[in-house]
C-alpha cells in the first residue's frame, strides 16, 4: 500500500479485489463511515474500511445485523457525513425496510450489494443477479432508486464514487449492484490523483433557520437543500408521510401526493442526467444484446463470435439499470431482428426490455440461475436465434 | 484469443492462492499487461483444497470471460491437488508439480511434465511456508507467462514486511533450479 | 391527477401554520417549555391521563436543567405514542422506524461525536423490536441516553401483549391473561453493559427529572426507564382505568430502593414496582474507546 495522500485517497496503478476497490472508491468519494455485518461475499468491503477509515479520521462500525447497520447509516448521514454499508442478498433483504426510510427521508446514502445466488441463504461464495427487482422494488410503497451494476473491479471503484455523487445530487440512497463475481476479481485498478476525482457535496440550506422547511423545493427544483443535526436548524423528520416542515400529515392524502410524486419525479425526471449506458457496434446492428454487470461482459466474447459468423449484433450495457432507460430500449427495439437478454437470474432485467419493446421486436432472454457465469456458448445461440439463423446442431 | 491461462493448486495454508496474485500482479503492474485473477471460495477453500486461476492477456477484451477454461499451465502442490486437476488437464499443457508432494501415475501420461521438490527446498532454507515462492522462482524459469524480472518484484511487494529477505532467497533458489532443470531437459530432447 | 411541477409544494404552510401558531399563542397564553416545543404541532395526539405528557415534561425540564446546548441535542424515536416525542420537541429530531431507534442514534453520534443523542421511545419499539440494538448499544457502552417508556403494552397500536406485559396482564393479543415472562428493561440494560440505570414512576415526577440530568451527563450508554400509565390499552383492562387510578397504585405499590440488583426489579401484575437509580458506574465509552485505539495506531 503506497502512502495515501492528505483525503486518504491512494493514488496509484493497483491489482486489486473488487471489493477492495469499492472500499477505496467509497474512500475518495469522502465516504468517512461504515456500518455492516459480515456476510459473503462483500465481507471484504468490510474489511477494508475497518482498516483504511481510522487512518483517515473515519469511522467502522460492525453492527448486530443489517437493519442496525442501514440505520446506523442514515444516521451518520444526518449528522452530515456521507455513509455506506456493504452486504449481499440475506443481509440485503434486511436493509429492505430502511432503505425506505432513506428514501422517504431522502438521506443521501450508499449501499452495496455484491450479489450471490439465491433464494434465502442460497450459494454464500457464487455469483448472482437474482435482487434487481428486489433493489427496484424491495422496499414497501411507491418510490423511485438509482442502481448501478458495474462489470471489473474498475468499475466498481468508479460506479462507487459516482454513487455517492448521485446520492448527494438527488438526496437519496444509491445501490450499487455488483455481484460475486466481479467483487471477489482481481484485476488491475487505476485510483486517479485527487483532483482528478470529481467529488460532489451535499446542498446545504441558504436561509436562516426561522426560514427553513426541509422539505420545500423551489419552483422548477425536486431536491431540497439539506440541513442535518447539529447546524442549529432544529430540523425534524419522518419516516411518515411528511408537510414540508418535516412534520407528519397522516390524516389524508394532501401532503402524499405531492411527497410521494416528488420522491418519484426526482429521479424520474432526471433520467437523462442518471442514465449510463455503453453502446458497442448498435448502428447497424441486426439484434443487439442487452446486459449489465458480469453478464454483459461475459456476452462479450459471444458477441465477437457472432460477428465472426456474419451476424450483425452490437451491445447495449445498462451502467444504471435504475431508473429503466426506457427509451433508449422503445428505440431499439425499432431497429434490431431481436434483443437477446443474458442475466444470471431466470428472467429479472428481461421483463422491462419486453415491456418497453412491446412487441416491436422479439426478445430473447439468456437465463442462468445463479452459481456460475454463462457460457458463451448459451449467449451466442440466442444471439444466432434472434438473428433468424437457424440453431446449429 | 490470445489469452494464456494458468492454474495453481494445492491445499490451504501453502500460500496457492497468494502466489496467483502475485503472478496477476506481475503481469499488471511490472509487464504492463492484463491479468483477471480468481480464486476458489467457500467450503472449497476451508482447510483442505485451495486453488488460484489466472488469466493473462494484451487486450482487456479477451479477459471479459473471467474464468480460466482450459489452463496451459497447471501448478499442482499436493496429491489431493492432483487428483483433481490432473485428469481433466490438456494434454498439449504444462504441469508443474512440487516432487516432495506428489507422487505421479497414469493421470499425467502423455502430459509435460517439470517437477521441484519446492517444500523439501523451502525446508532447507528454514521456512516451509516459502515453498510457493520457491515454485514462483521456479515457474519464472521454466515458463514464459510473466517475465522473470516483474516476477521477481511482484513478489517482494507482496510478502510480508521483514521477510523480504528469506523470500528473495527462496525466489532465486527455485530460479537456478528452474534453469536447471531447463538445461537438462534440452540435453534430453 | 396531473401534477405541475409547482404541485411538489404544499404551499404557503410556514406562513398558515405561522399563523396558526401566533392564535395559539393568543388562546393559551405562553408556556416556558413552548421554546422546547414545537407548538405548531400540538394539542398533541395522547389521551387523557397518558403519562407521556408528564415524561416528557421531566425531560425537558432535565433538558433545561442540564445545561446542554440545545442545538447540539437531538432526539432520536421509534414508531409508538412514545415515539411520538421526536415530532413534538424543538431540536434536531428523528422519528425513524419501529425497534430502529438506536442504530439510527449510533450512526448519528458516531457522525457527529458532538451531539448529544437521546433516543426517546417505548418498551415495545426499544426492547422487543428492537431489543437486539438495545442489548448491543449498551454493551458497546455506546454514547447515547435512551429514556423508555414502560407503559407494559403496545399503546399506539391498540393495546397489545409485548416483551414487557406482566404474567396475567390482560391485553388485545392476551385476552385471558399473558403468560409469556416478560422482561425487567432495567435488569436487561445493567446485565448488557449500562453505566447507568434508573427507573421511576412518572408519579415521581421531580426524581424522574433529576435522574434524566444526570443520565444526561452521564458518558457512555445511560437508561431511564418510566414507568407510565396507558388508561386506553392497559390500564382499564388491568384494573387501572383512568390515568389516576395507575398514580394512586404508584403511591402505594411504588418502593425506592436505589442500588438496587437489577435482576431483582421484575415487575408483577399488583406487585411492587421497585424504583430508584440501581446502576451509575465508570467505563470507557464507545468513542473513548476508539480514540485510544486510534492513539495506540498513531503512537504505532
Ligand atoms: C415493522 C413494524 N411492525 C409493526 C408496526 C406497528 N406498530 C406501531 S407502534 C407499535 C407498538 C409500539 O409500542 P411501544 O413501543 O410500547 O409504544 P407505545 O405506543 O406503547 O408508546 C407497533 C407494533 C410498525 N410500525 N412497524
Ligand atoms: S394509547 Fe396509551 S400510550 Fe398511547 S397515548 Fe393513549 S394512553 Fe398514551
Amino acid at each position: 500500500m503506497s502512502p495515501a495522500s492528505r483525503n486518504g485517497v491512494l493514488s496509484g496503478e493497483f491489482f486489486m479485489l473488487g471489493d477492495i476497490a469499492c472500499a477505496e472508491g467509497a474512500i475518495c468519494a469522502g465516504c468517512r463511515f461504515f456500518a455492516g455485518y459480515p456476510i459473503t461475499p462483500a465481507t471484504e468491503v468490510a474489511q477494508r474500511m475497518s482498516e483504511r477509515l481510522p487512518l483517515v479520521g473515519g469511522i467502522y462500525i460492525q453492527m448486530e445485523d443489517e437493519m442496525a447497520s442501514m440505520n446506523a447509516v442514515l444516521g451518520a448521514s444526518w449528522a452530515g457525513v456521507k455513509a455506506m454499508t456493504a452486504t449481499s442478498g440475506p443481509g440485503f433483504s434486511l436493509m429492505m425496510e430502511n432503505l425506505g426510510l432513506g428514501v422517504m427521508m431522502e438521506t443521501p446514502c450508499v449501499l452495496v450489494n455484491v450479489q450471490r445466488g439465491g433464494p434465502s441463504t442460497g450459494l454464500p461464495t457464487l455469483v448472482g443477479q437474482g435482487d434487481m427487482m428486489q433493489a427496484r422494488w424491495g422496499s414497501h410503497g411507491d418510490y423511485a432508486i438509482i442502481a448501478l451494476s458495474p462489470s471489473s473491479p474498475q468499475e466498481l471503484f468508479d460506479l462507487t464514487i459516482h454513487a455517492f455523487n448521485l446520492s448527494e445530487t438527488y438526496r437519496a440512497p444509491v445501490l450499487v449492484m455488483t455481484d460475486a463475481e466481479v467483487g471477489h476479481m482481481t484485476e488491475k485498478v487505476v485510483i486517479p490523483p485527487v483532483e482528478e476525482i470529481e467529488v460532489i457535496g451535499r446542498r446545504k440550506p441558504t436561509v436562516p433557520p426561522e426560514e427553513y422547511l426541509p422539505y420545500r423545493v423551489e419552483p422548477g427544483e425536486l431536491v431540497p437543500p439539506m440541513a442535518v443535526a447539529g447546524e442549529g436548524y432544529r430540523i425534524h423528520t419522518t419516516g411518515l408521510t411528511h408537510d414540508e416542515r418535516g412534520y407528519p400529515a397522516t390524516a389524508d392524502d394532501t401532503a402524499q401526493w405531492p411527497l410521494v410524486q416528488r420522491l418519484v419525479d426526482k429521479i424520474e425526471k432526471n433520467k437523462d442526467k442518471i442514465i449510463m449506458l455503453e453502446e458497442d457496434g448498435l448502428d447497424d446492428a441486426e439484434v443487439a444484446v442487452v446486459s449489465y454487470g458480469i453478464a454483459a461482459r461475459t456476452a462479450i466474447w459471444p458477441v465477437q463470435m457472432a460477428r465472426q459468423e456474419g451476424i450483425r449484433v452490437g451491445m447495449l450495457r445498462l451502467v444504471t439499470v435504475w431508473p429503466f432507460p426506457d427509451e433508449e430500449i422503445r428505440d431499439l427495439a425499432g431497429r434490431v431482428e431481436g434483443i437477446v437478454v443474458p442475466e444470471i437470474n431466470l428472467g429479472q432485467i428481461v421483463r422491462e426490455v419486453e415491456r418497453c419493446a412491446a412487441g416491436r421486436t422479439e426478445v430473447l432472454s439468456v437465463p442462468h440461475p445463479g452459481g456460475g457465469i454463462h457460457d458463451p456458448q448459451a449467449v451466442l445461440r440466442a444471439i444466432r436465434r434472434a438473428a433468424g439463423r437457424k440453431a446449429e446442431a | 484469443m490470445e489469452r494464456l491461462e494458468i492454474r495453481l493448486s494445492g491445499f490451504g495454508g501453502q500460500g496457492i492462492v497468494r502466489s496467483g496474485e502475485i503472478i496477476g500482479k506481475a503481469a499488471v503492474l511490472y509487464d504492463g499487461r492484463y491479468a483477471t485473477f480468481t480464486q476458489s471460495y467457500g467450503p472449497e477453500s476451508r482447510g483442505g483444497a485451495a486453488a488460484a486461476q489466472v488469466a493473462i492477456a494484451n487486450d482487456p477484451v479477451e479477459l471479459s470471460y473471467p474464468h480460466v477454461i482450459d489452463p496451459s499451465i497447471l501448478v499442482v502442490m499436493s496429491q489431493g491437488a492432483y487428483n483433481k486437476y490432473v485428469p481433466g488437464f490438456r494434454r498439449d499443457g504444462l504441469l508443474i508439480v512440487d516432487e516432495s508432494l506428489v507422487e505421479l501415475d497414469e493421470a499425467a501420461d502423455g502430459v509435460e511434465v517439470l517437477g521441484i521438490p519446492a517444500t523439501r527446498i523451502a525446508e532447507e532454507l528454514g521456512r516451509r511456508i516459502v515453498a510457493n515462492v520457491v515454485m514462483l522462482g521456479f515457474l519464472a524459469a521454466v515458463t514464459d507467462i510473466v517475465s522473470p524480472e516483474a516476477l521477481r518484484k511482484a513478489v517482494l511487494d507482496s510478502v510480508p514486511k521483514g521477510t523480504e529477505e528469506l523470500n528473495a532467497r527462496a525466489f532465486e533458489v527455485g530460479f537456478e533450479y528452474g534453469e536447471g532443470v531447463k538445461r537438462e531437459t534440452s540435453y534430453d530432447t | 391527477m396531473e401534477l405541475k411541477t409547482d404541485g411538489y409544494r404544499l404551499d404557503r404552510t410556514l406562513e398558515t401554520h405561522a399563523e396558526a401558531e401566533g392564535l395559539r399563542g393568543e388562546i393559551h397564553g405562553r408556556h416556558p417549555m413552548d421554546d422546547l416545543l414545537r407548538t405548531d404541532r400540538l394539542p398533541h395526539i395522547w389521551c387523557p391521563g397518558c403519562g407521556l405528557g408528564t415524561a416528557l415534561t421531566c425531560f425537558l425540564s432535565a433538558l433545561l436543567r442540564s445545561g446542554l446546548d440545545l442545538d447540539k441535542v437531538a432526539v432520536v424515536s421509534g414508531i409508538g405514542c412514545t415515539g411520538r416525542v421526536a415530532g413534538y420537541v424543538r431540536l434536531d429530531s428523528f422519528h425513524t422506524t419501529h425497534g430502529r431507534a438506536i442504530p439510527f442514534a449510533t450512526g448519528l453520534k458516531l457522525g457527529n461525536p458532538e451531539l448529544k443523542v437521546v433516543v426517546f421511545s417505548g418498551d415495545g419499539d426499544l426492547v422487543t423490536i428492537g431489543g437486539n440494538h438495545f442489548i448491543h448499544a449498551a454493551r458497546r457502552n455506546m454514547d447515547m441516553t435512551v429514556i423508555c417508556v414502560n407503559n407494559f403494552n403496545y399503546g399506539m397500536t391498540g393495546g397489545q401483549a409485548g416483551a414487557t406485559t406482566p404474567v396475567g396482564g390482560i391485553t388485545t393479543t392476551s385476552p385471558y391473561g399473558n403468560y409469556e415472562y416478560p422482561f425487567s428493561i432495567s435488569a436487561l440494560a445493567a446485565a448488557s453493559g449500562a453505566v447507568y440505570v434508573a427507573r421511576w414512576t412518572v408519579l415521581h415526577a421531580r426524581r424522574l427529572e433529576r435522574s434524566i440530568v444526570e443520565a444526561l451527563l452521564k458518558p457512555g450508554f445511560s437508561l431511564v426507564e418510566v414507568i407510565a400509565p396507558c388508561p386506553t390499552g392497559f390500564g382499564r383492562r388491568n384494573r387501572l382505568r383512568q390515568g389516576l387510578d395507575a398514580m394512586h397504585y404508584y403511591h402505594e405499590h411504588g418502593v425506592i430502593q436505589h442500588g438496587a440488583d437489577p435482576v431483582k426489579t421484575d415487575i408483577e401484575l399488583e406487585g411492587p414496582v421497585i424504583e430508584g437509580k440501581f446502576v451509575d458506574g465508570e467505563k470507557p465509552t464507545f468513542l473513548e474507546q476508539y480514540r485510544r485505539q486510534l492513539d495506540r495506531l498513531r503512537g504505532a
